[in-house]
C-alpha cells in the first residue's frame, strides 16, 4: 500500500484504476453528466487540486458549546462551596475506599447470582415443558411485582419467620441446623435481595435475545443433530448476546447505582458511607461529589467493558468489525499531522483515512497551501483503489 | 452404496386446519437421485421436513433403512423417541437449506466441523481433516476461516453442502437449494450437486430446475395439493407427463 501512497506522478498508480464506469462517462462526449466538455480529459481532471468542503456553521457550533462548557468549568473552578480539597481529600478515605469496595463486591455477586438464574430461567421459559415454563413465568411475575426496597427488607427480617434454617430431607430427618441470622446478613440479604430480583429482569433481556435469532438457525441446529445443550451454548446464545449485551450493561449499571438501596439495611457500602461521613462532618456537597465521582469511574469502566463485549460478539454478524476508539484517535491524530506537515500518509492508514490526509486546503489557516500543493486528484483515486474487497471470487 | 433407502407410507401433515400433506407415499432406492416438483404451498418442503423429523407427522411412517424416524419399534408398540435419539438419527439425514443457515458467527471450517464432534463425538483433530477436504470438494479450500457473511450467496450454500455431509448422512435432502442465488450463482450450486449424485449418494431434492432435474434425476416426483400426482423418469414426468396438472405446471415453467 505503501508504493501507492508514495506516487507523485498524476498518472502513475492511477493507470490501472478499476473504474472503467467513470472512465465511459468521462471521455464519451455522449455522457449527461458532461454533455458540453467532451474535451475534458481523464488525465487533465486528475491533475486538478480537490479542496475539503468547508463548514463554517459547524465552527459557530464548537464555538456556542465551547462558551458553555468554559463557564461550566470555570464556576466549578471559582464557586469556593464546591470545596474542592474536600472533595479531593475523602476521594480516597479509607472508609470511602472500603464502601467502595462492599459497592463493586455487591454489584458482582449479584450480577453473577442474578444472570445465571435469569440464563436459567430463560431457558426453562423457552424449553417445550410447560411445567418448567410455568415456574419460570410464576418466579418473574413475583420477583418484577415486589418493589425491590420492599424485598430487601423482607429478607433481612426472615429470621423473624424462619428463626432456624436446616438441611435435611423434606418432611423427613435434618442433618444439619443453623440460625438464620449467621447465614443471612446483612451483606446475604443484599445479595439476596438485588440478586433475586436482578434475576427475574435478566431473564427477560436473555429470553428476547434468544428470540431474536432467526428460526432458521435453530432448525440447522436440529437438523444436524447437535445436542440440545450444545444448541444453545454454542449456536443460539452466542448470536443472541448482540441484543443481550446492551441492555444487560444497562441493567448491570443499574445495578451498581441500585447497591445504593441497600443503605437501607444500614449496610456500608458506598453510599451509606458517604452518608455517615457527612451527617458527621456536615460537608454534604462535597461528599455526594465523592460519591458521583466513583459511580462515574465505574460506570466509565463498565462501558468501556461493553465496547468490547460487543465488538467480541458482532464477528460474524458484520463483515470487518468497526475500529477501536483508539485505532480512530491515532488515524485522526495521524490525518492532522500529514495536513500540517504536507508530508505523506502514514502508511498503516486505512485507504479512506489516507484519502483525507492527502486533501489539502482542508485547514485554511495554513497560508503556504495555495502554493505548496503537492496532492492531486490522481494521488486519491490511486490511493483509493487498494482497498481490499470482501466479497472475492463471488 | 448399499444404504439411504427411504420409505415414506401415508404420510399426513396438518398444520391447524390446514392439511399440508394428504396421504405421500414415495420410495427412494439407494443411491438415486429423486427430485420433486410441484407449485408452492403442494406440501414438497413439508414432505422434506417431515422425512428428517422437523415437523412430526399427524399419520403415516417414515423409514430409512428400514428404521422408523422419530420411532423405536418393540415387538408390536411403536414408542415415540426422546428429542434426543431424535437428534441422533438425524445425523443420519443431512439437509441443505432454501436461506443456506450457516452459523454466522463460525467460520466455515468451524461450520463443516460442529456437528461430526458435537453430535457424534468424534476426535476434533480427526474431523477438521476431514473438514478441509470437505470444503475443498466444494471449491472452498481457501475459504475456511472465511465467515458466512464474507461469502457469496453460491459460496454460502457450498459450505452449508459441504456442513450436511460431514456427519457422513445416509441421505440427503435440499429444499431449493438455488432459490436464493442469483442465477449466475446457480449453476456452481448445482454442479456441487450433480457431483454427489454421481458419487451414489442418495438424494431428494426439491428443486424448480426443470433442466437439472431431466439432467440428474433418476425419479422425478410431481407434487399437488399435499399428494404425489406422478412420478416416474424424467423422461416420462417431464417430456411427456400424463396428469394434466402435471403438464400445466410445466408449461408455465419450463
Amino acid at each position: 500500500m505503501s508504493s501507492t501512497l508514495a506516487t507523485g506522478t498524476p498518472t502513475s498508480g492511477s493507470t490501472d484504476t478499476p473504474a472503467p464506469a467513470a472512465d465511459a462517462a468521462l471521455t464519451a462526449p455522449t455522457a449527461p453528466s458532461t454533455p458540453t466538455a467532451p474535451s475534458t480529459t481523464r488525465t487533465e481532471l486528475e491533475s486538478l487540486r480537490i479542496v475539503a468542503a468547508r463548514h463554517p456553521g459547524r465552527w459557530v457550533a464548537v464555538a456556542a458549546v465551547a462558551v458553555v462548557l468554559a463557564m461550566i468549568v470555570s464556576s466549578l473552578a471559582t464557586n469556593q462551596r464546591w470545596e474542592w480539597s474536600i472533595i479531593v481529600q475523602y476521594l480516597t478515605w479509607p472508609s470511602v475506599l472500603q464502601g467502595l469496595w462492599a459497592t463493586l463486591r455487591l454489584t458482582a455477586v449479584a450480577a453473577v447470582l442474578g444472570f445465571g438464574l435469569g440464563t436459567v430461567l430463560a431457558l426453562m421459559r423457552l424449553s417445550r415443558s410447560p411445567h418448567l415454563q410455568w415456574v419460570s413465568w410464576a418466579y418473574t411475575w413475583v420477583f418484577r411485582s415486589v418493589p425491590l426496597i420492599l424485598q430487601l427488607l423482607l429478607w433481612y427480617n426472615l429470621a423473624y419467620l424462619y428463626p432456624t434454617l436446616s438441611l435435611g430431607i423434606p418432611f423427613g430427618p435434618e442433618f444439619t441446623e443453623f440460625s438464620t441470622l449467621s447465614v443471612i446478613n446483612k451483606f446475604g440479604a443484599a445479595v439476596l435481595g438485588l440478586g433475586l430480583s436482578q434475576a427475574a429482569y435478566s431473564a427477560e433481556i436473555i429470553r428476547a435475545g434468544i428470540l431474536s435469532v432467526d428460526q432458521g438457525q435453530h432448525e440447522a441446529a436440529a437438523a444436524l443433530g447437535i445436542p440440545r445443550s450444545r444448541q444453545s451454548l454454542r449456536i443460539v446464545l452466542p448470536q443472541a448476546m448482540r441484543t443481550i449485551v446492551p441492555t444487560s450493561v444497562n441493567e448491570i449499571i443499574g445495578l451498581v447505582k441500585g447497591t445504593s438501596v441497600v443503605y437501607v439495611l444500614a449496610y456500608g457500602e458506598l453510599f451509606y458511607t458517604i452518608g455517615v461521613i457527612y451527617g458527621r462532618n456536615l460537608k454534604v456537597v462535597p461528599l455526594l461529589m465523592v460519591a458521583a465521582i466513583w459511580y462515574l469511574i465505574i460506570t466509565t469502566v463498565i462501558t468501556i467493558v461493553q465496547f468490547y463485549v460487543e465488538r467480541h460478539y458482532a464477528k460474524g454478524a458484520v463483515r470487518t468489525l468497526p475500529p477501536t476508539p483508539l485505532q480512530v484517535l491515532r488515524w485522526n491524530a495521524l490525518v492532522v499531522w500529514a495536513r500540517l506537515t504536507k508530508g505523506e500518509a502514514h502508511p498503516s492508514l486505512p485507504p479512506a483515512y489516507a484519502a483525507r490526509a492527502a486533501i489539502r486546503g482542508g485547514l485554511t489557516w495554513s497560508p503556504g497551501h495555495l502554493t505548496r500543493t503537492s496532492k492531486t486528484a490522481a494521488d486519491v483515486v490511486g490511493q483509493s483503489t487498494p482497498r481490499p474487497s470482501h466479497r472475492e471470487g463471488a | 452404496m448399499t444404504t439411504g433407502l427411504l420409505e415414506v407410507h401415508g404420510v399426513h401433515k396438518s398444520y391447524g386446519t390446514l392439511e399440508v400433506l394428504s396421504g405421500v407415499d414415495l420410495t427412494v432406492k439407494p443411491g438415486e437421485v429423486t427430485v420433486i416438483l410441484g407449485p408452492s404451498g403442494s406440501g414438497k418442503s413439508t414432505l422434506l421436513r417431515v422425512i428428517n423429523h422437523l415437523e412430526k407427522v399427524d399419520r403415516g411412517f417414515v423409514a430409512l433403512d428400514g428404521d422408523l424416524i422419530g420411532y423405536a419399534r418393540k415387538g408390536d408398540t411403536l414408542r415415540e423417541l426422546k428429542e434426543k435419539d431424535i437428534l441422533k438419527q438425524r445425523t443420519q439425514i443431512g439437509f441443505v437449506f432454501q436461506n443456506f443457515n450457516l452459523f454466522p458467527h463460525l467460520t466455515a471450517l468451524e461450520n463443516v466441523v460442529e456437528a461430526p464432534v458435537s453430535a457424534q463425538g468424534r476426535p476434533r483433530a480427526e474431523v477438521e481433516v476431514e473438514a478441509r477436504a470437505l470444503l475443498e470438494r466444494v471449491g472452498l479450500a481457501d475459504k475456511a476461516d472465511a465467515r458466512p457473511r464474507q461469502l457469496s450467496g453460491g459460496q454460502q450454500q457450498r459450505v452449508a453442502i459441504a456442513r450436511a455431509l460431514a456427519t457422513k448422512p445416509r441421505l440427503l435432502l435440499f429444499d431449493e437449494p438455488t432459490s436464493a442465488l442469483d442465477p449466475e450463482l446457480v449453476g456452481e450450486v448445482l454442479d456441487v450437486i450433480k457431483g454427489l449424485a454421481h458419487e451414489g449418494t442418495t438424494l431428494v431434492v426439491v428443486t424448480h430446475e426443470i433442466g437439472f432435474a431431466r439432467e440428474v434425476a433418476d425419479t422425478v416426483v410431481f407434487m399437488d395439493a399435499g399428494v404425489v400426482v406422478e412420478q416416474g423418469p424424467p423422461a416420462q414426468v417431464i417430456d411427456a407427463p400424463l396428469h394434466e396438472r402435471t403438464r400445466a405446471f410445466l408449461d408455465k415453467v419450463l
